[in-house]
């Protein structure tokens, strides 16, 4: 049986922000099924009551003095932008017009 | 240059006595870069502002001041920390034209100490893979068989350190990244515990796992680069807030008492090439001699580790690309609408791995699978980091191999990414553990370098560097060096 499906690919590369043509749908179902399979050797460890790692080095949250600053001038952080104007990012509209409803 | 100067203390010395100018190590840094061109290990260099930075070490050196022990020498940085000014790919489409508006922290804590950064070197696309093959730069060689992989995702640092490039460059260690493709290529490479080296302005893959590492011909060289660029950077949150400690003066060369753990689990793999294992015993041997006593120690989920490590990696990583949308750097597809061009956008900047790797992430932190994957895979994490915690109970460092196997073919695993994860068996669990560990050469197998792991506990890297260094004061792999033909 397999463990992922074509259709559950396409769901989650939709979930990621990707297109996926129909070869490299099947592709990666292909690999994500050989990879999920693998990892589902986890499963045969008992891990009831174990507690999850998200930081190995555990370091208390450092706080900073609430003092405004500037970061980084405006002006440089837009000079990589794909489109600006002045110190805005210049992007499509976002929502869609009435007529596509 | 009238001699062969390919180690930080060989150039150090040269400089200190006169005998070689900055501009002049910098400039044969240059060179040799472009006569290894073929190789792809350097995929840009800052040729004048490195000339000029020389300059100033040079003016600074006839004043007789220094910034330290790497005043003037040159370095590689992977092409994954930025410095301003300078473009970073991350090896691919997706940052192709970008431009860093500003020093990272290991631009600014390189130009602090005097070294003299040449350029930035070949990685697999966003730090995801173990060979540098996935990479819009070109697949690197390894300088001791062009027609081999140099291991990833640091290639192209380990790749040009032994080539002569430079004598030290820094990588970052997801899983092996440092480590692994020093293994290949025959020098000396280092993953600090978790938080020692600031990650600001390292393009993010997985944040609980990345960390910077530095790559030279020799242990001692690793302890003197770390010590430049290790130290708490407040703007990075997971930074340890304790000073830089002292590394080289550490480095005695005496290893009497030390105990060394081999772990039962690693030396019964599987699939590791004999010649390996066979290589890591013989400097175990050497340790011995030398006074330190050697005893099995057991980590029982070691097994356990690469399905953890890349459930984790993929479900962070997914995170954090999530940036790359075309909105504020880097590439951008036009589209009619933003959730068009999101996914045009990426869909065209991403490599195949990196696609691969975000849907993977995507899937096990979706609803109905966080539970049986994500979850599951932090607390395994959780038992794969008391393992060590009770292993080094009972020994001052571990030792294995780094990677079962020695450099493999370019294309050989390619299409293959199950069998490609599988070879970081060995180098996967030290920063699930957030530990110490350095890859050191240990000999060759079938003219192929091999790699000596060593790991000590959180925090413990003077251990560490301190034994791997007293195996190079007795042994001369790391002077070995490839014939290239170009």
């Amino acid at each position: 049986m397999s463990r992922i499906s074509p259709e559950e690919v396409e769901r989650t590369a939709h979930l990621a922000r990707l297109e996926l043509s129909a070869d490299e749908r099947d592709a990666m179902t292909r690999d994500l099924d050989r990879i999920l399979d693998y990892v589902a050797s986890l499963q045969r460890l008992d891990t009831e009551g174990i507690e999850p790692t998200s930081h190995p080095i555990p370091v208390p949250t450092p706080l900073r003095a609430d003092e405004a600053a500037v970061p980084i001038d405006p002006a440089l952080a837009i000079l990589n932008a794909p489109q600006a104007e002045g110190t805005a990012f210049v992007v499509p509209k976002v929502i869609a017009s009435e007529d596509e409803g | 240059m009238p001699e062969t100067l390919d180690t930080v203390p060989l150039q150090r010395d040269a400089l200190g006595q006169g005998r070689v100018s900055s501009r002049e190590l910098t400039t044969a840094s240059l060179e040799r870069a472009e006569c290894c061109e073929a190789l792809r290990l350097v995929v840009g260099t800052r040729a004048e502002a490195a000339l000029a930075e020389a300059d100033a070490a040079d003016a600074r050196r006839s004043r007789g001041e220094s910034l330290g022990p790497l005043d003037g020498i040159p370095a590689l940085i992977k092409d994954n920390m930025v410095q301003l000014g300078e473009p970073t790919t991350c090896a691919s489409r997706m940052l192709e034209n970008f431009v860093s508006p500003y020093d990272g922290a290991m631009a600014e804590r390189l130009a602090a100490a005097g070294a003299v950064i040449i350029g930035r070197t070949n990685m697999d696309e966003f730090a995801m893979g173990s060979s540098t093959e996935n990479t819009i730069h070109g697949a690197a060689c390894n300088p001791w068989d062009p027609e081999r992989a140099c291991g990833g995702s640091s290639g192209g640092s380990a790749g040009s350190v032994a080539a002569g490039i430079t004598a030290l460059a820094l990588g970052s260690d997801t899983g092996g990244s440092v480590r692994q493709p020093a293994a290949f290529c025959g020098v000396s490479g280092m993953k600090p515990t978790y938080g020692r080296v600031s990650r600001w302005g390292l393009v993010a893959f997985a944040s609980s796992l990345d960390q910077i590492g530095p790559l030279a011909h020799s242990a001692r060289e690793c302890a003197m680069v770390l010590e430049a660029i290790c130290g708490h950077d407040p703007r990075d949150s997971t930074s340890i807030p304790e000073p830089a400690p002292a590394l080289e003066a550490q480095l005695s060369g005496d290893v009497s008492g030390l105990v060394i753990g081999l772990p039962r689990e690693y030396f019964e793999l599987e699939g590791a090439e004999p010649a390996v294992l066979e290589r890591v015993r013989q400097a175990v041997d050497a340790l011995e001699r030398m006074g330190a006593k050697a005893r099995e120690v057991s980590l029982p989920h070691t097994s356990y580790g690469i399905a953890a490590y890349y459930l984790i990696a993929t479900a962070e990583a997914s995170s954090n690309l999530a940036r790359y949308d075309g909105v504020r750097y880097g590439r951008r597809v036009s589209a009619d609408d933003l959730g068009e061009m999101y996914r045009r956008t990426r869909s065209e900047g991403f490599g195949d791995e990196v696609k691969r790797r975000i849907v993977l992430g995507t899937y096990v932190l979706s609803a109905g699978y966080y539970d049986a994957y994500y979850r599951k895979a932090q607390q395994v994490r959780t038992l794969l980091r008391r393992d060590f915690e009770q292993a080094f109970e009972g020994c001052d460092v571990i030792a294995t191999p780094t990677s079962p196997e020695t450099a493999f073919r370019l294309g050989e695993k390619a299409s293959d990414p199950l069998r490609m994860y599988l070879s970081d068996v060995y180098t996967v669990s030290a920063p699930l553990a957030g530990i110490p560990c350095i890859s050191v050469p240990c000999g060759e197998a079938e003219g192929l370098p091999v790699g000596l792991q060593l790991l000590g506990p959180a925090l413990g890297e003077a251990v560490v560097l301190r034994a791997a260094d007293a195996y190079q004061r007795v042994t001369d792999h790391h002077e070995r060096r490839p014939e290239i033909a170009l």
